[in-house]
């Protein structure tokens, strides 16, 4: 064990979460996101909110390492994001229509893919079975383990997706407008678990255009369109006219759950 | 470096490594001139038939493992698409074999061109940033018209021999191309064995997948490929045209009727299986073309399955009703 893996275990452990600097990306020739900085620390709430279109799924896929800028660095628990290797790290709930939606599938296995960053080309362990069961377990979905993923509600999928990520033991959590296509009663549950979690120290990160629910339950608010047009404390952002010079319109904080 | 290549398809450099699946070979056919004899029934009684079943029951297992991460992923028509590249294949080791006098297997031709399109599919996939039936449609296209006007340049004794690719024949399965399929077979199910887990959260959520540190375009590489070799071994039987079709039909079915990704593995193993079993039986019996009528005893199957499955989610619905949401396996599928 010399001193320098010790010290460069302290780099890591001390880097943010996310750290994005200077990020330009474009698909084409006209950029999607300019010149954003920002950095994401361990045990944060952030939400980012933005109209249709406004790059905010882009910069997850840059924090992610998914693409990779333009112009600017993306860095990952202080490594470059593209290179970043330890999946287990992270854990990725997408709207529900992003996943198969016919497939045959149980609850119970779509939380064991939360192993396999650990397993690699292996069987899961019983360890790793008990540590799939107790995901199950936090979000409450124990009773539907044997269900098909496809005769689950919306909220229900969402919080199978939520154990895939407990399952991996990620400290970060990203989720891309999670709540599209589930009830408002199950909303208020989902939003509950994310608290707890974070709660729990787990970061977590999220992609919203439901503004009401970001503003009752995010510590921080990044609002971008294109550009990071608001970076701060969620009153503050309540207070602030960011989002109407973001939307561009009359946006409100209520009522805008399309 | 093509010398190297031709040599290594000529099988007779091969024949002392595959010594030993040339006696399983033997070993089966003896198996079966015992049941033959035990059971009285005419279409054991030959070698050829032998042969046909080893490999019909290899593609019953091949075909529906590849073809269960294909269909969930929207990809059954890739097995199509590869099938009608393969024929570009068999047309060209036909064509070498006429005009350089190589003694090469078509087959083996058809493998290393289905492999190539397989990559050319998936190289179009990766630059366009989408699987689309147009890029799919023109590789299609291409492989059969290339096939096509391969074999009418050498016109004459080569037209003969097409049929068999086309629609598949049970009586023409060498021992050769039976050996060929065994080590097919072998590379395909340890494939899929060792790379399982990426291969599933791949097929279910490609972009968690490569969150998880999954390499997408890598695994997507190895499932076209493997494609490809299903396609080729499965066409001995199946022929070009009929050959999608044990890809894309039992699972369709296991889907009707498993609620579990495992579950639904193996159910679609044992349908087509039993598609294939019940399908050879016909046509000899029936003395018709047996990839024609393995894909229909597949589809009967299929509407029974669709049958069972709606009578399954009717009685789980009815329980719900009642209150008992219990998560009993009642309802798995027996038949």
């Amino acid at each position: 064990m010399s001193s320098q893996t010790g010290t460069a275990q302290q780099m890591a452990e001390d880097a943010p979460v996310v750290e994005l600097a200077g990020v330009d990306f474009g698909y084409t020739a006209t950029p999607v996101v300019e010149d954003i900085s920002l950095q994401v620390d361990a045990g944060e709430y952030v939400a980012m909110v933005g109209p249709n279109g406004s790059g905010k799924s882009t910069l997850m896929k840059l924090m992610l390492g998914l693409i990779r800028p333009d112009d600017g660095s993306a860095r990952l628990f202080g490594e470059p994001a593209h290179a970043f290797q330890d999946g287990s790290r992270i854990g990725y709930v997408a709207q529900h229509a992003s996943a198969s939606k016919e497939m045959p599938i149980t609850v119970r296995e779509v939380v064991k893919m939360g192993r396999f960053p650990h397993v690699g080309f292996g069987w899961l362990s019983g360890r790793d079975w008990e540590i799939v069961d107790r995901a199950l377990e936090t979000v409450g979905m124990s009773a539907f383990a044997n269900r098909r993923v496809t005769q689950l509600s919306g909220g229900q999928r969402q919080r199978a997706f939520i154990a895939r990520a407990l399952a991996s033991e990620a400290d970060l959590l990203v989720l891309d407008e999670p709540t599209v296509g589930v009830d408002v009663e199950s909303v208020d549950a989902f939003y509950d678990l994310l608290e707890s979690l974070n709660e729990d120290g787990i970061t977590i990160l999220l992609i919203e255009h439901d503004l009401s629910a970001v503003t009752n339950h995010a510590e921080r608010v990044v609002c971008l369109n294109r550009e990071i047009y608001f970076d701060g404390p969620t009153d503050a952002f309540v207070e602030s006219d960011a989002l109407g010079r973001a939307f561009g319109t009359a946006a409100t904080l209520i009522g805008d759950a399309a | 470096m093509t010398d190297a290549l031709i040599v290594a398809l000529q099988l007779g450099v091969l024949d002392s490594v595959l010594a030993p699946l040339y006696w399983l070979l033997s070993l089966w056919s003896e198996l079966l001139f015992w049941v033959a004899g035990a059971t009285g029934l005419e279409l054991l009684q030959y070698r050829f038939m032998h042969r046909a079943i080893l490999v019909g029951l290899c593609i019953g297992v091949m075909a529906p493992l590849i073809g269960t991460f294909l269909v969930h992923r929207q990809l059954a028509l890739i097995g199509d698409a590869l099938a009608h590249t393969a024929f570009a294949g068999v047309a060209v080791g036909l064509f070498l074999n006429a005009v350089l006098d190589l003694g090469v297997s078509p087959y083996l031709t058809a493998v290393v061109v289905a492999m190539i399109a397989a990559l050319l599919i998936e190289f179009i996939s990766e630059v366009t940033d989408a699987y689309n039936d147009v890029s799919m449609a023109i590789v299609l296209s291409t492989g059969f018209a290339l096939g096509t006007v391969l074999i009418s340049i050498n016109a004459g004794g080569l037209a003969v021999g097409v049929n068999q690719y086309l629609f598949g024949n049970l009586s023409t399965v060498s021992a050769e191309n039976a050996v060929i399929l065994l080590v097919l077979f072998g590379v395909i199910v340890a494939t899929v064995t060792l790379t399982r887990n990426q291969l599933l959260y791949v097929t279910f959520d490609e972009t968690a997948a490569a969150v998880s540190g999954i390499s997408v375009s890598w695994y997507n590489r190895v499932m076209v490929m493997l494609t490809a070799l299903v396609v080729v071994g499965a066409m001995q039987i199946m022929g070009v045209i009929l050959v999608a079709a044990m890809l894309v039909v039992p699972v369709a079915g296991a889907s009707q009727v498993s609620r579990s990704f495992t579950e639904s593995l193996f159910v679609s193993v044992a349908l087509a299986e039993l598609a294939v079993l019940l399908g050879i039986g016909f046509a000899y019996y029936g003395e018709a073309t047996a990839g024609g009528v393995i894909v229909l005893v597949a589809v009967s199957i299929y509407v029974l399955t669709v049958v069972a499955g709606k009578l399954q989610s009717r009685a789980s619905e009815g329980d719900a009703a009642v209150g008992a949401i219990t998560a009993d396996d009642a309802e798995s599928p027996s038949d």
